[in-house]
């Protein structure tokens, strides 16, 4: 049985034998601490029953640099790490987005900014309409990515259903052409709980996902500019 | 149910398959969220009114979806099937999600609110999303039988209400054509609320008039059988003109057939009042109708 730090080594070795030099892709070393801190610390999921009703749900909404996630479903054991060869290939399962329908543990199919968040509101009623109240839903968007409006209406509406099972990380690499003042205050106006945190520190990123009691949470990932 | 306005029979049709099944959640983005009190107070849990945020609307339905349920999203269409396209072609197309998306007030119903308000091309623009099926029912009746069909298909579906009705319902089923009248001389194919004034306006012409309530899935067999061999093809519908030509030419692609359709011409309408009025500047009423259809006779 592998520990905790073998299998990040090893997550970070098979993203480089996902990319490879000609297939190089980006925002994934900016996402890789988060999502590995999320699928090791945090999830309630079980690789060997990606559709368990009881499992929590996960969205990587900007969809973009999926490597990490994709590396981190193959150290889980979703699917075979061979799988990882053929990323981006004529064939392959795993694409520069993901594809719910190819892909075990994949939630939804993103890459088209501006999804995610939204059909994350819808999973989480729905989770609370069927009487399950223990599975957690959490969306991955980027700072960029909230450009889109889209997020905003969805932002706007889980603190109005008091959807306490919602998580929302933004992952800031601070990619945005637009200024963003301060999230805990952008976030806040809106009903959310917000946490800021080094989106690098699993131990930080860990106390940061605990659950807001009362209101959706907002967990601000901070990773260097420029980290992709 | 007589005669009332297809919006609020789909209303009611919707209401009781969220009592009957606990799988059906409704999500509005404001448009009739008076006409959905009864189920808000059956279980507000699912029934949902996301404000005015239309992309929002179909990712939560989305949502919905993901974890089984049936959900069934309403707007004026313009608003459900143009505004949050990509979010009915990704959230639903792509990941192969079913739902009901109903709009009400396709075209220029809505005629005196503007162009802002009118949706000629929502048909279209569903017709472009592989597997979304798109009904067009011309009366309240045969609103809520093809919702009953097709709400638990797990297809996306786009239904189309209009304030335009027809005067009595026909017996409906999801991709089926009724023949509506026998003739020799050559088949007219109506839409929807359209047929009402297609068989007015081919009254003592000797044509079949058949009724189609399915652009997707289309009859193509029955349209085949109706036909013959040598067929003239005219078609009444209340979207942009053209528009079904992909089913209906496809049905018959085996054959030499020639081809009139009668529908919205493309361009904008600048100008107001009531649909009925519109619909005579275009020659969309009983007049213009017939005249088309006795010009296509002409060599």
């Amino acid at each position: 049985m592998d520990t905790t730090t073998d299998l990040l080594a090893r997550v970070r070795s098979l993203m480089g034998r996902a990319t490879g030099d000609e297939k190089h892709e980006e925002s994934s070393t900016s996402t890789i601490d988060v999502l590995w801190v999320l699928y090791d610390r945090v999830l309630h999921v079980d690789p060997s029953d990606p559709k368990a009703e009881g499992r929590d749900r996960f969205i990587l909404s900007k969809g973009h640099g999926p490597v990490a996630l994709y590396a981190i479903l193959a150290a889980k054991g979703y699917f075979p790490e061979s799988w990882l060869d053929g990323f981006m290939e004529h064939g392959g399962r795993l694409g520069a987005h993901p594809d719910r329908l190819l892909v075990p543990g994949i939630e939804a199919s993103t890459g088209s900014l501006g999804h995610g968040a939204s059909m994350a509101v819808g999973v989480a009623q729905a989770l609370r309409t069927k009487g399950l109240s223990a599975p957690r839903v959490v969306v991955l968007c980027g700072d960029a990515e909230l450009n889109e409006g889209s997020n905003w209406e969805a932002i706007a509406l889980a603190p109005h259903l008091h959807l306490d099972n919602l998580t929302l990380v933004v992952l800031d690499n601070h990619s945005s052409s637009l200024a963003v003042e301060s999230w805990r205050a952008r976030l806040g106006s809106f009903g959310w709980a917000v946490r800021e945190v080094d989106g690098h520190d699993h131990d930080a990123l860990e106390r940061a996902f605990v659950p807001a009691s009362d209101r959706p949470l907002a967990v601000v990932a901070d990773v260097p500019e420029g980290e992709w | 149910m007589d005669g009332a306005p297809m919006r609020s029979s789909f209303a009611a049709a919707a209401t009781e398959l969220l009592v009957d099944d606990p799988r059906v959640a409704i999500v509005l983005a404001e448009i009739s969220e008076q006409l959905f009190r009864d189920a808000r107070r059956h279980d507000p849990s699912r029934v949902v009114n996301v404000g005015i945020a239309e992309q929002t609307m179909v990712g939560v339905a989305a949502g919905f979806a993901m974890e089984g349920f049936h959900p069934i999203a309403h707007s004026l269409s313009p608003f459900i099937a143009e505004r949050p396209f990509e979010q009915l072609k990704l959230d639903f197309g792509y990941q192969g999600l079913g739902a009901t998306f109903v709009g009400s007030g396709g075209s220029y119903d809505y005629a005196s609110e503007g162009g802002t308000h009118h949706s000629p091309g929502d048909v279209a623009a569903m017709l472009a999303i592989p597997g979304m099926q798109v009904l067009i029912p011309g009366r309240g009746e045969e609103a809520a039988a093809l919702l009953r069909a097709t709400y638990a298909n797990g297809a996306p579906t786009y239904m189309r209400t209009s304030l335009a009705i027809n005067d009595r319902p026909e017996d409906v089923a999801v991709g089926r054509l009724e023949v509506v009248r026998r003739g020799a001389w050559t088949t007219v194919i109506a839409f929807g609320p359209m047929l009402t004034r297609t068989l007015a306006a081919t009254e003592g012409l000797d044509v079949t008039v058949a009724y189609a309530t399915s652009v997707s899935p289309f009859d193509d067999a029955g349209l085949a059988e109706i036909v013959g061999d040598d067929p003239h093809l005219i078609v009444v519908e209340p979207w942009f003109e053209g528009t079904s030509a992909p089913a209906v030419v496809g049905a018959v692609a085996h054959l030499r057939a020639r081809y009139t359709f009668i529908g919205v011409p493309r361009a904008f309408i600048h100008d107001y009042g009531s649909w009925r009025e519109i619909d005579a500047d275009l020659g969309l009423d009983v007049a213009g109708i017939r005249d088309r259809v006795v010009r296509s006779r002409e060599p």
